[in-house]
């Protein structure tokens, strides 16, 4: 995150704002929130949406500019897609949190491809065994994938690589 | 930018926006009828990506032409002729392989021509918005590929039915790949490729997956179009009936 002088404010009412679908998750721990700038009269928030056609998205900048109104600042929020959002943007807590609420974080990105994971193996966040079988690409929403422990019998999602 | 340029770019921006509108609108019939529940989430979740495509690139063209407030007006209050939606797109989706051979084609197409504007676009806001759409299209083209795969190469019956797939959808490929006087200009002025140039790409793909499937690919010589002109095929006005009804119905309405 990209943080201009001055927008201290700002970014102390946006750090803990939740995501609407994964709202154990902060909107900083997925890297939505790329930047946050002042121009004359505004602040601008740049965003990054997980995917372009994320329903999500709307009620992030809702959010955002309903938290930033009650200390008197109203801004213009811009989306952006270059360089374009990536899983590998999620943090280390951001991961944690995901394996605590049953979903399988993504793996890092090997480098120079699109959404090639660097390992193959996903580990079951119920029963942490790694012999799982992926059932469908899709998931319950575009950014998750379907997956089935082979062990504990049980479906978990699988938060794509991308 | 000066007016001729923005109506290029306007104009360049509903084509690509249409398609995406309308094989979303499509996608998403399956909604509730797709033969598994996993098919059920796959394809609304790609209607989605493709509404969400259409969605921004509306809005791109909104900032160019302040005759459309929003993107639901383009969407949702144009006339039949105004849509500049290929003829491939507005089809009927007819059965499960049917509509996976036809986003298995426009994804691919999709694919390649987002990887072109990537590199030489010289309109930015598109520029950046084709790295992230590359990533989605490639994900698509390749569930639909498998599918391709998994048909082609299941029973004698699923190979008949992608067969006739192939067969049903092959008057609508030339219109895929033809250049006109409006493509033309847009690849002069480095804003958009040109449809032949994508060709070789997405033929070597195409016919790679056909053949695992045991599939033949199909001639493509262009037999039917109008679509890039606002001449639809009779399917398009039942789609569009269902899809504006909420707008026509209820003015100006918003969630």
């Amino acid at each position: 995150m990209n943080m201009e002088k001055g927008t201290e404010k700002a970014w102390d009412v946006l750090k803990d704002l939740t995501d609407p679908e994964l709202p154990f998750l902060t909107l900083d721990d997925l890297g939505v929130i790329r930047e946050i700038k002042r121009n004359d009269k505004n602040h601008v928030v740049t965003i990054a949406p997980t995917y372009i056609g994320c329903p999500a998205i709307s009620v992030i900048e809702e959010k955002i500019a309903s938290e930033l109104k009650k200390i008197g600042i109203s801004p213009i929020i811009e989306k952006s897609f270059s360089p374009p959002w990536s899983s590998d943007w999620i943090s280390e807590n951001g991961r944690k949190k995901m394996e605590e609420f049953g979903i399988s974080p993504p793996h890092p990105r090997k480098a120079d491809t699109i959404g090639e994971p660097l390992l193959k193996d996903v580990k079951c966040p119920q029963c942490t065994s790694y012999r799982t079988e992926k059932v469908s690409e899709f998931g319950s929403t575009a950014c998750k994938s379907l997956y089935r422990c082979l062990d504990c019998k049980e479906p978990f999602d699988h938060f794509k690589c991308v | 930018m000066k007016s001729n340029m923005a109506d290029m770019v306007f104009e360049g921006l509903l084509r690509i926006a249409d398609d995406n509108l309308i094989l979303g609108h499509r996608t998403s019939e399956w909604c509730g009828h797709a033969p598994t529940l996993e098919e059920d989430l796959a394809l609304p979740n790609i209607a989605l990506d493709l509404i969400g495509h259409a969605q921004t690139l509306y809005c791109l063209a909104c900032e160019i032409n302040s005759r459309y407030k929003n993107e639901d007006q383009l969407a949702f209050l144009r006339l039949e002729h105004e849509y500049k939606n290929l003829l491939l797109v507005e089809q009927e989706n007819g059965d499960f392989g049917n509509t996976v051979l036809r986003l298995f084609y426009f994804s691919t197409f999709m694919k390649y021509f987002w990887e072109r504007v990537k590199i030489e676009c010289c309109f930015t806001k598109l520029k950046e918005f084709s790295e992230k759409a590359f990533l989605e299209t490639s994900y698509h083209s390749r569930y639909a590929s498998q599918w391709v795969v998994t048909l082609g190469d299941g029973t004698d019956e699923s190979n008949l039915k992608m067969s006739n797939a192939i067969a049903n959808l092959e008057p609508f490929l030339g219109e895929l790949f033809n250049n006109d006087d409006f493509t033309e200009m847009c690849s002069q002025n480095d804003f958009l490729p040109e449809p032949t140039s994508i060709f070789d790409s997405w033929k070597n793909e195409v016919k790679a997956i056909l053949q695992k499937g045991n599939l033949d690919f199909p001639d493509i010589i262009l037999k039917k179009r109008g679509g890039r002109k606002g001449e639809h095929s009779e399917a398009f006005g039942y789609l569009l009936s269902d899809l504006q009804y909420m707008q026509r119905a209820y003015p100006n309405s918003s969630w």
